[in-house]
């Protein structure tokens, strides 16, 4: 298949199941609610390392939101239910419950509930105050801009992790100008972020290593310097590789999700110096949701 | 199916117990069955044909006409479904209910909604004492639902209230909220004297600046985020509590009982 110029590849990326919840945050404007959305989302881009994998999903205007105040939603995947409530109380407690002017919503309904200010109560130290309003629970933090208002709990959902597609183009510079318009579409799409820098990421990993405690290592394949030198999956003129991993609540939505990324790094083309489209397929061995480049795109 | 109806025929001598005619008391039974039940009056039992004419046939659905205050009890123990009283109501309206909804258009009696579990009422003229509170020697009055009252409430509204919501239009007695462990009362008219007399968690959100006692302390004036949340959860109602402009987020803070744990509120339009 051939895209304005560009091949996509008859190849499939994998994805494994994961555990999800959504946060809305507001705050006194967008400014701050935005600033604590960024600092509860930090550091999440691998489950590899870093516990979860989080990203702002968008922004929302007042009357989206439980207070009527400008507000943020943000998603947080992990492995497994525990590890995310976990991440999310931590990170919660860390990064919201200190940011000025913030509260703390629930942003998904499921049967599937874990702490959100449920814990961080303590917080308050005796003073903390429950709020039972239309059948959810809220506490009332006092602190010393005000009261950190948060409702007790979220809920946790069946999610899928590592959707994925590869840029791969004759430059380095027209490699990012093409995710960065990729990612640019994505955002628009609901129910899914890009949790790797700027919602790219250009140390794509393949399963496995020569050193037995790493579970992964650098995507030899498709890296442009050893192309003389392993297994490459790269034709002379590509010169670099950018990867964009997308999770999401469902398959359907990281299926629309990279249908509009891959769309947008097409409409750059060949005559931008993009080649190709890829992505991570290991196999079978990563997980048991697949994305058929050419389905999604057909 | 036309709702199950009960007609008072005339005023009762004596008050009567009515607490079985709830829904589901009533669910399954004929209209002959219902007529034969015996409901309480003084010393004497009474068949329910004696007191009402009895019409309809959803017991899911009861509406008691020409109700008066001598009818106690109404509504005991509810377990889903509606009722609607025309007229007024006595003693212990909806006592212990536990889901659904009660309307009454008229005024209730002493006790109403007193150890409320969950569910809904509404009362359209006054209520008198003890609204949702604890009977006498019970630790723990209303644990939850909503009481809504159009008119004025008598004295110790919510005494021992353990959590819920009542709502007040007019004014509210002496003692409005003494003893709560939990829960929020908000009243738009005037409160009396003692308000929220050995209090020891919960808020009681006032519309009108009221008389404290000296063991309420002021915390300053403050911008809640939780208050826009709560007014916003009155929107459904048919009451003064749904209008968008009653609602406010900027109140005076004052806490107390001192004189008992100190963790409850009283909040002040400002």
């Amino acid at each position: 298949m051939i895209i304005n110029g560009v091949t996509i590849d008859e190849t499939f990326a994998e994805a494994f199941p994961m555990k999800a919840t959504r946060a809305i945050i507001t705050a006194q404007n967008a400014k701050w609610a935005m600033i604590a959305a960024q600092t509860m989302t930090g550091f999440a881009t691998s489950v590899i390392a870093c516990g979860c994998e989080a990203g702002i999903e968008r922004v929302l205007s007042p009357e989206e939101t439980p207070d009527g105040r400008a507000g943020v939603s943000v998603l947080i995947f992990a492995m497994g239910g525990k590890g995310l409530a976990k991440q999310l109380e931590t990170r919660a407690g860390q990064c919201v419950l200190t940011a000025p002017t913030t509260a703390l919503f629930a942003g998904i309904e499921s049967d599937i509930k874990i702490p959100l200010g449920k814990n961080l109560r303590y917080f308050g130290d005796g003073f903390q105050i429950a709020k039972k309003i239309a059948g959810k629970r809220y506490w009332r933090i006092p602190v010393m801009d005000g009261e950190f208002l948060t409702e007790a709990t979220t809920g946790q959902v069946n999610a899928v992790g590592g959707g994925n597609f590869l840029v791969l183009a004759r430059s380095q510079p027209q490699a990012l100008a093409a995710c960065e318009a990729a990612i640019e579409a994505m955002r628009q799409m609901p129910n899914v972020i890009m949790p790797f820098p700027g919602g790219i990421v250009r140390s794509g990993s393949k399963v496995g290593s020569k050193y037995k405690t790493l579970g992964a290592s650098t995507n030899d394949a498709f890296c442009p310097t050893l192309k003389g030198a392993t297994k490459t999956d790269l034709s002379p003129n590509i010169e670099s590789v950018m990867e964009i991993v997308i999770d999401g609540l469902t398959k359907a939505d990281i299926d629309n999700a990279m249908r509009v990324g891959i769309q947008a790094v097409c409409d750059l083309g060949a005559e931008n110096g993009i080649e190709r489209i890829s992505a991570g397929n290991y196999g079978g061995k990563l997980g048991p949701f697949h994305f058929h480049l050419q389905e999604i795109m057909a | 199916m036309s709702a199950l109806t009960f007609t008072l025929k005339q005023q009762p001598a004596q008050r009567v117990d009515m607490s079985l005619l709830v829904c589901q008391q009533l669910q399954g039974l004929s209209i002959t069955d219902i007529a034969a039940l015996e409901l309480q009056s003084g010393t004497r039992k009474l068949r329910v044909d004696e007191l009402f004419t009895i019409d309809g046939s959803d017991a899911q659905h009861i509406i008691i006409k020409n109700s008066t205050d001598k009818l106690d009890f109404i509504g005991k123990e509810l377990d889903g479904g509606t009722m609607s009283v025309e007229g007024d109501a006595g003693a212990y309206l909806g006592m212990s209910m536990k889901k659904g909804e009660i309307k009454v258009s008229g005024n209730a009696g002493l006790y109403a909604a007193c150890e409320m579990k969950n569910g809904y009422l509404e009362v359209s003229g006054n209520v008198g004492d003890f609204l949702g509170a604890a009977l006498a020697g019970n630790k723990m009055g209303m644990k939850g639902g909503i009481i809504l009252v159009k008119g004025n409430a008598g004295q110790r509204v919510g005494d021992h209230l353990r959590r819920g919501l009542i709502l007040i239009e007019g004014n509210a007695g002496d003692y409005c909220g003494s003893r709560m462990t939990a829960g929020t009362i908000a009243v738009m008219g005037n409160t009396g004297r003692y308000l929220g007399y050995a209090m020891r968690r919960g808020t009681l959100l006032l519309w009108n600046a009221p008389q404290l006692s000296a063991s309420f302390n002021d915390c300053g004036a403050h911008t809640l985020a939780f208050l826009p949340i709560l007014f916003n959860s009155f929107t459904a109602l048919n009451s003064k509590f749904s209008d968008a402009s009653v609602g406010f987020n900027r109140v005076q803070r004052y806490a107390g009982d001192m004189a008992e744990i100190g963790q409850g509120e009283v909040l002040v339009k400002l």
